[in-house]
């Protein structure tokens, strides 16, 4: 075989610098994400909003990417990894642009991999914030963190995030930020996808033999109790509304609920009346605190980084 | 993708040359797509006879199906994938939630027949679907107009 058509060999060969995400060697993963924060924003709160949205990504990923050879059909498992991979670009360049404007230096994170390293290098990446940040640093709402359960809830919970998720990067077009701007403009149509996705199996299980349909309820409202969280501002998101350049969640309700409706009568599903939980003492996934359900998430995804660090494959 | 080139599949925006030094920037078919690394890298090693090469990946303007060329779209139909749709300018405004499927059918790039019918949404790459011709019984990747 010549070494040209074997894609490894072609990236090993081009860049020497390789790093962990996806093996490559990116300093900066697109040219935007060096821009300054714009005029008269905050850039702590910038870049604390960035790590927000990415983290959701991030997290609802990982937890999408552990259907990997457990999905009902080969054809599911593809259609999950798919939607995990998209949800893992968008959380690069966000991860990118929070490392850029200081994140990493504010969690500490970045001494620390440069001590797991040895290296000295400056390590304001994605990949230092994705996989030597700890837990109680993490921004994601506690929905992105929850365990899926079986695929009923998987769906459930697919529906109600991304359905969320769109509303929030349909409106972040108009950012008064250029990068969150052109990360929303690409998410828009992948986003539409997922909701389609989510929205047709929902549909299928709910209306579907009278065990589909149970499985489906059940697993809808094992989702409920998290979804109040989502529609909640915190302070960084609140000021930089303000600023012109965040989405209010708050505004975010009336598109799952619109979605919800059309979805739930003709799936035979009954919208959940569970009360809420994931806020302790009105602190939440925004504030860093979780659920126990993120620990073990993220001990899976960086474990690896952290007892090889800087490896490439 | 091997039939096409980055330019048939709109992902090359510019390319310049100054002084010994080639500037190129790409952008990304989806935000995740883990072939990127592999066309910077191509490209990269493509460039190099011609000075010191730089591959920058910008998001802006964002990539949709509808920048691939009819050359392209000439291309994909020969190797048995079918291209997307023109989709048109994008709305600014909300996504409707469809819940039918679409009235549309993906032609087969076999038969030509337009009785054929959505597998999987989502096929062996992020950007195509599975479908299967009814008619010559072949399955084939459909390009997904985005």
């Amino acid at each position: 075989m010549d070494a040209d058509d074997n894609v490894y060999d072609a990236l090993a060969a081009a860049d020497h610098d390789g790093r962990w995400a996806h093996g490559a060697g990116f300093d900066e993963s697109v040219v935007e994400v060096t821009a300054p924060a714009p005029d008269g924003v905050d850039t702590e709160d910038l870049a604390a909003y960035c790590l927000m949205l990415a983290d959701d990504a991030l997290v609802g990923s990982q937890r999408l990417s552990e259907w990997a050879t457990h999905a009902p059909e080969l054809e599911e498992e593809v259609a999950l990894a798919n939607i995990a991979l998209d949800l893992l670009g968008q959380a690069r360049v966000l991860l990118a642009r929070a490392g850029h404007l200081g994140a990493a230096e504010r969690f500490r994170v970045a001494g620390r991999a440069s001590e797991a390293t040895g290296d000295g290098r400056a390590h304001d990446d994605e990949d230092v914030l994705a996989y030597f940040r700890d837990d109680r640093f993490f921004r994601n709402v506690t929905l992105a963190e929850i365990d899926l359960g079986d695929f009923a809830q998987t769906m459930a919970w697919m529906l109600v995030f991304s359905s969320w998720r769109l509303g929030l990067m349909t409106r972040l077009r108009g950012s008064a930020d250029p990068v969150l701007a052109a990360v929303a403009t690409k998410a828009v149509p992948e986003l539409a996808y997922q909701r389609e996705y989510a929205a047709g199996w929902v549909l299928r299980l709910g209306d579907g033999t009278e065990l589909s349909h149970v499985r489906m309820q059940a697993g809808l409202d094992a989702v409920w109790p998290f979804v109040e969280e989502i529609f909640g501002a915190h302070a960084v998101e609140t000021r930089l509304v303000e600023a012109g350049v965040a989405v209010d969640p708050a505004a975010l309700r009336a598109d799952v609920d619109a979605d919800l409706e059309q979805v739930l009568p003709v799936a035979t599903l009954t919208r959940p009346e569970r009360p809420a939980v994931g806020l302790v003492g009105g602190r939440g996934g925004r504030d860093g605190v979780h659920t126990e359900a993120l620990g073990p998430v993220l001990a899976v995804m960086q474990s690896l980084a952290r007892a090889h660090p800087e490896a490439t494959w | 993708m091997p039939m096409l080139t980055l330019a048939d599949l709109g992902v090359l925006r510019s390319v310049s040359h100054d002084d010994g030094r080639v500037v190129a920037t790409i952008t990304p078919t989806y935000a995740g797509c883990p072939a990127l690394d592999a066309m910077r890298a191509d490209l990269a090693e493509k460039l190099a006879d011609f000075g010191e090469v730089e591959v920058r990946v910008s998001l802006t303007p964002p990539w949709t199906t509808d920048l691939i060329s009819d050359e392209g779209r000439r291309k994909l139909a020969e190797a048995g994938v079918a291209p997307p749709e023109h989709i048109g300018p994008r709305t600014t405004g909300p996504v409707a939630l469809t819940l039918a499927p679409p009235e549309k059918r993906v032609e087969c790039p076999r038969c030509g027949s337009a009785d054929t019918a959505v597998l999987s949404r989502f096929g062996p790459t992020a950007c195509t679907a599975l479908v299967r011709c009814r008619v010559c019984r072949e399955p084939f990747e459909h390009m997904k107009d985005i």
